[in-house]
């Protein structure tokens, strides 16, 4: 698109000013950011006939319509701590509105004194710099969102900094709150995770809006290094209002006998595309990839996976379920790519489609890329809707045909939604599930 | 059937001025609209195919090759080395001494009578099929069915021919159906009169001896109302060449009740691109089922399709791929309904023997305000040795009412119990790999004609030969 070179100029005139603002931040972030912003200028803008962007609107992602300028101050900072509660005992909690710090819960004086960090990105780049040097957007993003993660990297000035030295276990889970709140606002929201040998530890992350109406973009990254025989577990509850538009590129590297689980719930934005890639790096281990979505009205959600062994005797499992109401389109293209020598793999990939409408529009395109020989690896893609006995079963029961759907489609995710491991994360998701069919049957 | 004006006259005279009287079939070597010109010429084509030829150079030429998605090996074709037309003196100029020894044993081993063997090896056109397809003419003729190469149909049935040409398959479909619109030369026309059913399968194999079939063939097939046909092409037997492009179209019709069965058992030699658009139209409850086979070639891109049209309609395609050294079998199957209550079954078993890939790669298409539509898919892959590499990549779309989709792929390898277990009852582990490897595909090959799924049969134990070990 030929007003793409003068759309540019208003996001690099933000990035001068983004630069200028962080005056007291050190030489090396600011000069890997100015980096990053010259990697987003030089890569092309998507286009349909990408093969990563097969089915997906490309439309829009000029960013025209987003205010990369400073925001007004934030003014109910209270309420929106106050609404910062899916989970009651934490062991650390952030909630950033808008990319402002509004309240940081630290880490007991326990934990801090057997190593473990726990830090806002701000506060990180300096007290924790050589982490950040080594582990900062050390993944990289190779499922076509290569612009969009260094957009994020040029921008991003927040975050979480997660790090679990040698066999320090921890039940209570750290949460970060995500909220967007003014029109036209970009977000960045960024979390790492680092975990030690044997470390365990638990992230949950919600990205959610502050009213329902205000337009806003969203990019944010989530990186898991888990080291020998760690176990990560991280969950995601996406519920953006439906105007936002919304991206989201996590990756992981799982290190030899190491478990790594994450679990995304996504409800909200008028359009989102996320790109999750599971690195099996070390031999033994086992990553789990689930992922649930519901789609109404116009809302386009796009899912792009990768599930890379490179190592052999590791597991992975895979399973993404989309409920669509309305006129909603989905995308789920997943790929496994077993590289050679990565023999005794088991990966597993499942994509199913539960369509409520005659107008919603399922996309699959589950791919395999084998290149070793001794390996159990299949996919599933199933499309369709409910059947009419299950239905009838309802009625003959006295339970009306709408919340027949309904409680099917509770049943359709709770396969997921039941893999999650904190109880009332769970609970919120089913909730923020069903207020999106309440809402509709108003 | 037209007769040449002055115009032409000249255009042949050019012709004949690039190339010495000698090879007076052949249009020499690289693409332009001389080539076409020529190409027209000697077969004394209307003007409305030179003008759609010359469309078709355009489209071709204005095409970008498809590398974002396929393997770059496709770079390594270059038109410009490429004949785009020969016949009758200029290949049967082969000698059998030309012929690679490999080929020659695999003759042997597969048991196929010597002057069979030459023509498979393109040395000689072999007379006795040649009855064998003029009888086959004459006993369908009888029931009305025109049996004819496309160059023929063309001239003796352009009311039937020009109907469908092109309609199925347009020429901008791909850069490689431009390709073949702008060259083709060759290939079957048939076309089966209302509830007209034929006995036995219509073998390309015969009519090909009978007219050398080209590198660009064009194949069109019409079954009316209420009809039934089979056609074969190909054979098990690998086919020697040293063009090094094939690119065929294949358009066939099924009207409304009809049945095809296609049947291709492709094995040319391994430096053949074989790139090949097939694609169906189903109409009312017509049935069209692709069985397609491919154990030779570099490089096959083929991925037969189904569009069905009319309601009830059902494709189906049963696929086996063999990919060894050097080969990448990348093929697959589209299946894009546009009725209500269409059904389509794809079914694909893949084996990738040494450092061979086998693709899968099919596209499932359902739109909007469509009512009970039904696809299955299954894509089978078995790996034979550590190198050996397989793919996956179907794309499926579904909108509309009470649509039903299921697709599976599943990867593995032979297992060590199976291999051990017959190994313990005798056999060589040789044996017991092609035993297995024909057990994974026996549940297709057991649809096949009979005498296809014997040969196949040899053909792969003949593959499976020194893979392991």
């Amino acid at each position: 698109m030929s007003e793409s070179s003068d759309a540019i100029n208003p996001i690099k005139e933000a990035f001068n000013r983004h630069i200028e603002d962080l005056d007291t931040a050190p030489a090396w972030w600011k000069s890997s950011k100015a980096e990053a912003f010259e990697t987003f200028e030089n890569i092309a803008l998507p286009t349909r006939r990408d093969e990563p962007w097969r089915f997906a609107t490309v439309k829009g992602l000029e960013l025209d319509d987003v205010k990369f300028a400073a925001l007004p101050s934030i003014s109910d900072a209270a309420s929106l701590v106050a609404r910062s509660n899916f989970i009651e005992n934490f062991s650390g909690r952030f909630v950033f509105g808008d990319d402002q710090t509004l309240q940081a819960d630290r880490i007991s004086p326990e934990l801090a004194e057997k190593g473990v960090i726990w830090a806002p990105f701000r506060e990180a780049i300096t007290k924790h710099a050589d982490i950040v040097k080594d582990y900062f957007m050390k993944q990289k993003a190779d499922l076509g969102s290569e612009k969009f993660a260094a957009l994020h990297q040029a921008f991003m000035e927040n975050g979480a900094l997660l790090y679990v030295p040698k066999g320090v276990e921890i039940e209570d889970a750290f949460v970060v709150y995500n909220w967007s709140i003014n029109a036209g606002s970009a977000i960045f929201p960024h979390t790492l995770v680092i975990t030690e040998d044997f470390a365990k530890v638990k992230l949950v992350e919600a990205n959610l809006s502050a009213t329902e109406d205000a337009a806003a973009f969203s990019c944010g990254v989530n990186h898991i290094f888990a080291g020998v025989g760690s176990t990560v577990d991280y969950t995601l509850l996406q519920n953006f209002n439906e105007q936002t538009l919304g991206f989201q590129l996590n990756s992981n590297v799982a290190g030899k006998d190491s478990n790594v689980k994450t679990i995304s719930v996504n409800v909200g934005c008028k359009r989102y595309r996320s790109e999750t890639h599971g690195q099996i790096k070390g031999s033994g281990s086992k990553v789990e990839m689930l992922s649930l979505a519901v789609a109404d009205n116009e809302q386009e959600i796009d899912q792009r996976t990768l599930q890379t062994h490179s190592a052999p005797h590791a597991v992975s499992d895979l399973l993404f379920k989309n409920a669509l109401v309305d006129n909603a389109r989905t995308i789920f293209s997943g790929l496994i790519k077993v590289d050679p020598g990565a023999q005794q793999t088991d990966a597993y990939q499942t994509n199913r489609n539960l369509l409520l409408s005659g107008t919603a529009e399922a996309n699959s395109l589950p791919g395999l890329e084998i290149d070793a020989n001794d390996v159990k690896c299949s996919h599933g893609a199933t499309t369709s809707q409910i059947e009419d006995e299950e239905i009838f079963y309802m009625l003959a029961r006295g339970i009306p045909r709408e919340k027949a759907q309904e409680l099917i489609v509770y049943g359709f995710f709770e396969e997921v939604l039941e893999r999650i491991s904190c109880e009332t994360v769970a609970e919120n998701a089913r909730r923020i599930i069903q207020n999106k069919f309440t809402r509709r049957s108003k | 059937m037209v007769t040449p004006n002055s115009e032409i006259e000249v255009d042949r005279e050019k012709g004949n001025f690039r190339f010495t009287e000698s090879h007076k079939y052949d249009a020499g070597i690289g693409l332009s609209e001389k080539v076409i010109d020529y190409i027209c010429d000697v077969k004394e084509e209307d003007q409305w195919i030179r003008d759609f030829r010359k469309r078709a150079l355009k489209v071709f030429e204005s095409k970008p090759m498809p590398t974002n998605w396929a393997t770059k090996d496709l770079e390594n074709i270059d038109f410009d080395k490429i004949r785009y037309y020969l016949s009758g003196g200029s290949r049967a100029s082969k000698s059998w001494d030309d012929v690679p020894d490999d080929v020659k044993q695999t003759f042997e081993r597969l048991g196929i009578p010597e002057n069979e063997r030459k023509f498979l090896a393109g040395v000689e056109a072999q007379f006795d099929s040649e009855a064998a397809y003029s009888n086959i003419k004459e006993s369908v003729g009888k029931q009305g069915v025109i049996f004819m190469g496309s160059t023929e149909g063309l001239m003796k049935h352009p009311e039937i021919f020009k109907k469908w040409f092109g309609k199925v398959i347009p020429t901008g479909d791909n850069k490689f159906s431009a390709l073949n619109s702008a060259v083709f030369s060759g290939g079957s026309f048939i076309y089966v009169p209302p509830g007209v059913k034929v006995s036995h399968p219509l073998q390309a194999y015969f009519r090909i001896n009978a007219e050398n079939f080209g590198q660009f063939e064009r194949t069109l097939i019409i079954a009316d109302e209420g009809s039934e046909v089979t056609y074969m092409e190909g054979c098990t037997a690998p086919k020697f060449d040293t063009a090094t492009l094939h690119s065929a179209v294949v358009e066939l019709v099924a009207m409304p009740g009809a049945k095809i069965e296609y049947v291709t058992v492709q094995n040319w030699s391994s430096n053949v691109f074989n790139l090949v658009t097939k694609r169906a139209i189903a109409h009312e409850g017509a049935t069209v089922k692709w069985i397609d086979c491919n154990i030779g070639s570099r490089l096959t891109m083929k991925y037969p399709g189904v569009v069905l049209k009319g309601k009830k309609a059902r494709g189906e395609v049963l696929s086996i791929a063999l990919a060894n050294d050097g080969q990448h079998q990348d093929t697959g199957a589209k299946m894009i309904h546009a009725a209500d209550e269409t059904t389509s079954n794809i079914i694909s078993k893949s084996i990738s023997v040494g450092k061979g890939r086998s693709t899968y790669r099919g596209q499932v298409h359902m739109p909007k305000n469509l009512k009970g539509c039904k696809n299955n898919t299954e894509c089978d892959a078995l790996l034979i040795n550590e190198n050996s590499r397989t793919d996956t990549y179907p794309a499926i779309t579904v909108r509309g009412n009470k649509n039903a989709v299921q697709h599976e792929a599943s990867v593995s390898k032979v297992s060590a119990e199976q291999i051990f277990y017959m190994q313990q009852r005798g056999l060589s582990e040789g044996e017991a790999m092609s035993l297995s490897v024909n057990g994974f595909v026996n549940d297709l090959t057991r649809q096949f004609p009979m005498e296809y799924s014997v040969e196949l049969k040899r053909l792969i134990e003949l593959e499976m030969e020194g893979s392991v070990g």
